[in-house]
């Protein structure tokens, strides 16, 4: 029994969301065969093997020096055609939530997206989902052959078990597709996506104006480079941040080590983006907000004194 | 521009889950069902097109029980043509099933777009979309938070990690909703009155068993009970001594 893992890349570098992806492909028993599209040679594709892929696979092409979702899909079930694979495995990112149907519809059957479990039960392959804005947990049974998943970011830790990770490179031979990547207009430097995060500091209307923003992002900066911050859904309807920082359920759904939430109180939209984060920091003045209902540790009071505070500790820990 | 938008009946985001006495589905009593909020981007983009080519049509289609002839009405409220109910009873667990009565549905005529909401806030899938464009062989773009359209040439930008893709494309094609994309209107009162005056089609479907079979609808596990650490900025030496050593996150 083998499982493919798609690897993701962009602009010729593995993305580490690719090491989830094999974590969860080896989980699965049987061998992994990780693959990843791209141009040319990827740089850090050879990590797979040390997250558990038995062979790593690279499908060159010019078409995929950018995403390019129809060329992609084509040269991905093509090759899951021919592999006879039990389980195809892709990460519900922004590529692979893309992707994965594309994928799935070419060899005739759906996918069971967004995963946050998944095991062999017998001889079916059983995932779990949350549904109804992480108010239920749905655990489906994927009796197609191949079973198309998809997995919730952040939520497989990647565990290393070497593997041989045999590199093998084969160009395709597919059209670019109707729909082509003209650029990509990154984030400016520094700046790290919620959706990547390991630590977020979420503000909300406590915040009170949109300036004050900077006392999170002077927070963010002391976890040096690893901080991200979110946003609730009031506070980007208001204007005060960008749609792209939206935690919640019309924004990211994100499950990062650590989530700080200052100034929100805790609308169920919400806690529907980040419930599943590790470890919930609750920073409020009002001592009956919902957030605290959700959150390991709570601290009642003025944010404003507290988040400085908490910057300065923070920092003496960074050195 | 002729553009079908298709939509979903969903719970309430504020809805209290209460899981059925089967174990595996969600108990509707006193459930308040609204229109999926991604299809309402959708249904506004397709009517400013729509009011921009200053000629076509704006047709909704919704796979559904009787009970979303109300949902097609609110989208009729907010100024579409016509609605069609493909009614069923039970909405497949299996997304590729949806795809296939919708597709089919949509096979014919011919549309210059076909918008959906980027995912339902229900079941999260996020494909129905893409999955409806690969049955039809049309050129798909998700998660759309801008887009521009010259002629039969389209120009979508879509939110990835860390940035925003800029994506060329041809018409006809399908495009899922992403918010950003704009800002849906309210159905007015006029709309709402005329909206009871607009053609409904309602048809049967039978949508397959698929692949995908639930086991289990469960509640989350609870969280383990937090604490309060304290008050004020004098509770944060605690704070940060129990997140490296308790909880070991820093």
């Amino acid at each position: 029994m083998t499982t493919l893992a798609v690897l993701e890349q962009r602009d010729g570098v593995l993305r580490k969301i690719s090491h989830e992806v094999v974590t969860a492909a080896q989980r699965l028993g049987g061998s992994v065969e990780a693959v990843v599209c791209a141009a040319a040679a990827v740089q850090g594709a050879d990590q797979a093997a040390k997250f558990g892929a038995d062979k790593i696979v690279t499908l060159t092409n010019p078409a995929f020096a950018k995403y390019a979702p129809e060329a992609c899909a084509q040269a991905l079930a093509e090759r899951a055609k021919q592999g006879g694979y039990r389980t195809i495995v892709f990460a519900a990112s922004a590529t692979g939530k893309d992707l994965a149907p594309r994928v799935a519809a070419k060899l005739g059957v759906g996918v069971a997206a967004d995963l946050t479990d998944l095991a062999i039960d017998g001889d079916a392959l059983v995932g779990t989902r949350p549904v109804y804005a992480g108010k239920a947990l749905l655990k489906v049974k994927v009796k197609s052959q191949p079973a198309v998943v998809s997995l919730r970011p952040n939520v497989f830790t990647p565990v290393e078990r070497p593997k041989a990770g045999a590199a093998e490179t084969v160009a395709v031979n597919v059209p670019a597709g109707r729909v082509t990547v003209r650029e990509v207009k990154a984030a400016p430097a520094g700046t790290l996506d919620v959706a990547e995060a390991q630590i977020i500091i979420s503000g909300g209307r406590g915040l009170k104006e949109p300036a004050n923003f900077k006392v999170l992002e002077e927070l963010a900066r002391a976890f040096g480079g690893r901080a991200a911050v979110g946003a609730s859904r009031a506070v980007v309807d208001a204007g005060w941040r960008a749609h792209s920082d939206q935690v919640g359920q019309t924004g990211k759904t994100v499950s990062p080590s650590l989530y700080i939430a200052v100034g929100i109180s805790g609308a169920i939209q919400h806690l529907a983006g980040m419930r599943t984060s590790k470890v919930i920091v609750a920073i409020n003045k009002d001592k009956d907000a919902p957030i605290f209902k959700v959150a390991d540790y709570g601290v009642v009071g003025d944010l404003f004194e507290i988040v400085p505070k908490l910057t300065e500790e923070i920092r003496k820990l960074h050195g | 521009m002729k553009i079908a938008v298709c939509i979903k009946r969903v719970p309430d985001s504020e809805t209290r889950v209460k899981i059925a006495a089967d174990g595996k589905s969600l108990d509707e009593a006193g459930v308040k069902f609204v229109l999926n909020p991604y299809d309402e981007f959708a249904i506004e983009e397709a009517l400013r097109r729509k009011e921009t080519a200053g000629a076509g049509e704006v047709a909704v289609i919704c796979l559904g029980p009787a009970a979303a002839q109300e949902t097609i009405r609110t989208a009729l409220a907010m100024g579409a043509d016509r609605g069609v109910l493909l009614q069923t009873d039970k909405i497949p667990t299996d997304p590729f099933e949806t795809a296939k009565v919708i597709a089919a549905e949509l096979t014919g005529a011919t549309w210059d777009l076909i918008l959906f909401g980027r995912m339902a806030i229900d079941d999260y899938s996020h494909q129905v979309g893409p999955l409806v464009a690969e049955l039809l062989g049309l050129p798909c773009v998700t998660a759309v938070s801008h887009l521009d359209i010259e002629g039969t040439k389209g120009v979508a930008e879509r939110e990835i990690e860390g940035g925003i893709e800029v994506v060329d494309f041809p018409l006809p094609a399908v495009l899922t909703a992403d918010k950003g994309l704009n800002e849906p209107r309210y159905p007015a009162l006029k709309g709402i009155m005329a909206a009871k005056k607009k053609p409904l089609e309602v048809k049967p479907a039978q949508p397959g068993a698929g692949t995908l079979e639930i086991v289990a609808l469960t509640p989350p596990p609870d969280r383990k009970e937090g604490k309060i650490v304290g008050e004020g900025a004098g509770a944060v030496g605690e704070l940060v001594r129990l997140l490296r050593e308790e909880a070991k996150v820093l």
